[in-house]
């Protein structure tokens, strides 16, 4: 089930980490946008029903997904021996993800 | 005890699926932890990576399944504009929003509620991929064993503040 052994480069797992934060960071910001531009909302409205959430959700997985495949290919090979910048990166995306989708901020980007 | 489809498909997306998520999300947690015990035997780890990547997928499936149907089939339900003169009973947003002492329920409750919860798929899809094609990594290297459980750990605040919100708005205002 484990495809890995000792040799295997940590640079696909770091991969797959830092692309889900930038799938979070990404749903963030098209949240915030949303409230900000009236025509970012309508154009993220793919489905009538579920309004801009449609939409939204469907661009940050595609951006995560793709972050994914890009991450994925150029680290395949590279073993990341100081990490610590990456997990920095990833923890400052996660939490401006958590506060950009807090009603209280994203209220203070919303037309009237 | 009649239970109508939408009253039955809200249940299965908050109660069923969203605390099936929760409750793998614990033994995940501390599974992974161990992965760190100093002298853990090779044969141990593999047995305890197959039996978290075993659950992660569960996860992964359940939490999948719970916000694809809570935006697609549940939330409609919930947003659907009443008619001019319908009753509000069976239009939980414009009944919250109608009453001032109810509105944060919506504005605050299932605004953020429907935003946060995208959040978890993601982040446990990541954490379950790599348990599975990664997992001997986690043994071996702490900071990705740390960087996994932030993931979880993220995934399952979020899971935990759309459940919570969703058994309080649908209890103020339910889908029927």
């Amino acid at each position: 089930m484990n495809s890995t052994d000792d040799l295997s480069p940590t640079g696909p797992a770091w991969a797959a980490i830092v692309a889900a934060a930038i799938g979070c960071a990404c749903f963030a910001a098209l949240v915030d946008l949303s409230e900000a531009f009236k025509g970012v909302s309508r154009a993220l409205n793919f489905y009538n029903p579920s309004g801009d959430l449609s939409g939204k959700s469907t661009v940050a997985v595609v951006v995560w997904l793709v972050a994914w495949a890009i991450l994925r290919f150029r680290w395949k090979r590279r073993d990341i021996q100081h990490p610590g910048g990456l997990m920095i990166l990833c923890v400052v995306l996660l939490l401006l993800s958590l506060l950009a989708t807090f009603p209280a901020v994203f209220g203070l980007f919303a037309t009237q | 005890m009649e239970m109508g489809h939408r009253e039955f498909l809200t249940a299965l997306h908050g109660m069923m699926f969203g605390t099936v998520f929760l409750l793998l999300f614990s033994g995940g947690v501390i599974a992974i932890l161990n992965l760190g015990t100093v002298g853990l035997a090779p044969d141990s780890a593999r047995r305890q990576l197959r039996r978290i990547g075993l659950a992660g997928w569960v996860a992964v499936i359940f939490v999948w399944a719970t916000v694809l149907l809570g935006t697609y089939w549940v939330y409609p339900w919930y947003r659907a504009k009443p008619p001019a003169g319908a009753a509000l009973a069976g239009y939980p947003k414009y009944l919250l929003v109608s009453n001032p002492k109810t509105a944060e329920w919506h504005e605050f409750g299932m605004e953020w509620k429907e935003h946060i919860a995208w959040l978890a798929p993601i982040l446990i899809t990541a954490a379950a991929a790599i348990v599975t094609f990664h997992g001997q990594l986690l043994v071996r290297h702490a900071n990705l064993r740390r960087a996994v459980l932030v993931l979880f750990a993220t995934a399952f605040f979020c899971a935990a503040v759309a459940g919570a919100f969703g058994a309080l708005i649908d209890k103020a205002a339910p889908v029927r």
